[in-house]
């Protein structure tokens, strides 16, 4: 069994949930992304994914496009967030880690290359918003042979035709974006979301994640009773801006925000 | 194969899966997914239908005004003294550029789906007011999105859309400029993707859009190859046009691909120069990557980044290209080069001196290398250059350049 594989039993055995919280990789800056993944496993948080910087995020808010803009500015890059995941894991070898990001850094590295050196840094899952199942033909079996699990979006306009085409490559975990529109958009719909997760069910085993919409216990609780996990991004990242100049302050912050999440989601 | 072989396989491209060779392709978040899969059902329904044709070349015949021109510019390849320089006038068209042949086109397709809302990206404004245009005649609720470095660049631009009913949005992130208007234009899409049609206005993104885009278009090489054998009893020699995405010079090239005998340049925005790494020429000087939607050449940095470019055209500042230029350029069909901004100035002023015609900076790059092309033949060889747009738009920034304020 992999981390995600390991973490996902363990959480089922005790009849809990996966918190997953999202954060830019590098931002504010490089420095700091170590100790915030700590913090965050400290508070609570189950597996962490680590989003690798890109100029253009297309699917993504303003709340994480300046957070890819500030990463960017203070140096961040592709290797550097495998650096910090290889540094994270000195301290931490059981708390799985997703990367998230877009293609064209990992395609100018080369699907091997990248494969390799994330392996090699423990990192456990790679989720590339857009790479659809499509063109993952090339890639996917790169990533398994390395033992790294590819995540894929599955989306509320996903048809059933292609959500099954889609779960025949996922591995690690399906992410289901609970909203039409960008990261940090809408608020969700708890009821319509357990409806089409109980669809995807009969088409996987794997575990299924909802992300997008998801800003404070309440909203997490209510998705834990319909999801095996609950991913928070935007609001994370949000405190991160606010704090920007006085980093110190930053992993207080969102300790706070993910163990108000963690209580509510275990209660 | 035959090299005639190899090209009129061209004309089958892009496959089932939208590539052309290695590049194109649909690398867009999920939620994209469905709408795309259906304007790619709609459309191959559609391009097939005779009843969808007639509105279209109706269309183009009475509200843009087609076909236009091919002018002999006799008086410019006399001083010149090598080639015949004919223009494609596709300045002339309603709107002012060749956008309207495409924005006709995918209104069409919004109104047959039923889309109540239509936006759209826009560089210099031509796109966008090419969309505004349609969406004013079809009653259909319209907002684009534009850098807000553009927007100052592009002010008249910007209150003709305005004037057409059109919400401007100006894009404060990134490099403020054409890349960030489409991003931002794709997270409206991702967002109102029930009810709004996103009218690409150039031969990349996603597919279909650069299959449609280039179709809708490609009514301007059809026009022209026509017209050359009628006017001239030939086919040229020669085609040129600029490319930023390359909508313009894929609807000219694309009726042209298996005629062997008819060479082919696309001109990119060179900037200060290739040299100096302030340009927008990814095919000159970029590598292959993916960006908005499909695998093409890109301007990007050693991790990846999207870089920002440089070009006295709004319209050609751009950091990719269509991925059916990529194709062309790696199997060599098409010879990919560069105007810098000075030599597009001065082919600017030249031809508006020699033949009272005012380009827009963007088909000035196309008349820039035109011009010494034209110089390397014969007086007996035909050019076309493709006019792509006026040069009104453009009056402020020669001017400023000039230190005048109008």
């Amino acid at each position: 069994m992999n981390r995600l594989e390991e973490k996902f039993a363990a959480l089922n055995a005790e009849g809990k949930k996966a918190l997953i919280p999202y954060i830019t990789g590098g931002d504010p800056k490089p420095e700091y992304t170590e100790g915030l993944m700590h913090a965050l496993v400290e508070a609570g948080a189950d597996m962490i994914e680590l989003g690798m910087p890109f100029s253009d995020p297309m699917a993504d808010g303003p709340v994480i496009q300046k957070a890819c803009e500030r990463a960017l500015a203070a140096g961040a890059s592709v290797q550097g967030v495998l650096d910090i995941v290889a540094s994270f894991r000195e301290k931490d070898s059981t708390t799985p880690v997703v990367l998230m990001g877009y293609l064209n850094p990992i395609e100018h590295m080369g699907y091997e290359t990248f494969a390799a050196k994330a392996k090699a840094s423990g990192v456990d899952g790679v989720l590339l918003v857009d790479l659809p199942p499509e063109e993952a033909e090339e890639v996917v079996p790169v990533f398994k042979e390395s033992g790294i699990d590819t995540i894929f979006l599955v989306a509320p306009t996903t048809t059933r035709e292609r959500a099954a085409k889609i779960a025949a490559h996922a591995s690690g975990y399906l992410y289901y974006v609970s909203v039409k529109g960008v990261t940090g958009s809408a608020t969700l719909d708890v009821a319509e979301v357990g409806g089409k997760l109980a669809d995807l069910r009969e088409l996987t085993d794997v575990p299924l994640a909802v992300g997008f919409g998801i800003r404070d216990g309440a909203s997490a609780a209510a998705v834990s009773q319909v999801a095996d996990g609950v991913i928070v991004g935007s609001v994370l990242v949000n405190c991160i801006a606010e704090l920007a100049e006085t980093p110190e302050k930053i992993a207080p912050a969102l300790q706070e925000r993910i163990k108000e999440m963690r209580l509510a989601m275990d209660a | 194969m035959t090299k005639a072989n190899t090209y009129a396989e061209l004309l089958q491209l892009p496959d089932t899966k939208g590539h052309f060779g290695p590049y194109g392709g649909r690398f867009v978040s999920e939620t994209l997914s469905y709408a795309l899969e259906e304007l790619e059902n709609t459309y191959n329904k559609l391009s097939k239908d005779p009843e969808f044709q007639a509105e279209f070349d109706k269309d183009l015949a009475h509200y843009v005004g087609r076909p236009s021109p091919l002018y002999h510019a006799e008086r410019w390849s006399r001083m010149l003294g090598g080639a015949q320089i004919f223009l494609k006038r596709e300045d002339l068209n309603h709107t002012g550029a060749h956008k309207v042949n495409n924005t006709i086109g995918q209104a069409l397709l919004a109104k047959y789906t039923g889309k109540p809302r239509v936006i759209a990206e826009t560089g210099a404004g031509q796109h966008g007011v090419a969309t505004a245009t349609v969406a004013a005649r079809l009653g259909l609720e319209c907002e684009i999105f534009m850098g807000a470095d553009d927007v100052k660049r592009q002010s008249l631009n910007v209150y003709r859309m305005k004037l057409l009913g059109a919400k401007v949005h100006a894009v404060t992130s990134g490099s403020r400029t054409l890349k960030d208007a489409m991003n931002e234009a794709l997270r409206d899409w991702v967002t109102n993707v029930d009810n709004t049609f996103y009218i690409i206005g150039t031969v990349a993104g996603p597919h279909p859009y650069p299959m449609l885009v280039r179709d809708f278009n490609s009514v301007i090489g059809r026009e022209a190859r026509e017209q050359s054998l009628t006017q001239n009893g030939r086919l040229p020699d020669a085609l040129v046009a600029c490319v930023g995405g390359g909508s313009n010079a894929m609807g000219l090239f694309y009726p042209f691909l298996q005629d062997e005998s008819v060479a082919m340049y696309g001109v990119e925005a060179g900037g200060d120069g290739i040299e100096t790494g302030r340009h927008a020429a990814p095919l000159c000087a970029g590598e292959p990557g993916v960006l908005h939607g499909n695998r093409t050449y890109l301007m990007q940095d050693n991790d990846g980044q999207i870089i920002e470019t440089h070009s006295v055209s709004a319209g050609l500042d751009y950091p990719g290209v269509g991925p059916e230029h990529a194709y062309l350029k790696d199997i060599g069909r098409v010879n990919y080069v560069a105007a810098n901004d000075d030599e597009v100035l001065a082919a600017f002023r030249e031809l508006t001196r020699v033949e009272g015609i005012m380009p827009a900076l963007e088909s000035s790059h196309a008349l820039a290398y035109g011009r010494k092309l034209a110089q390397t033949m014969s007086p007996d060889q035909h050019i076309i250059i493709n006019l792509s747009g006026r040069g009104d738009k453009d009056i402020h920034t020669v001017a400023g350049i000039d230190g005048i304020t109008v």
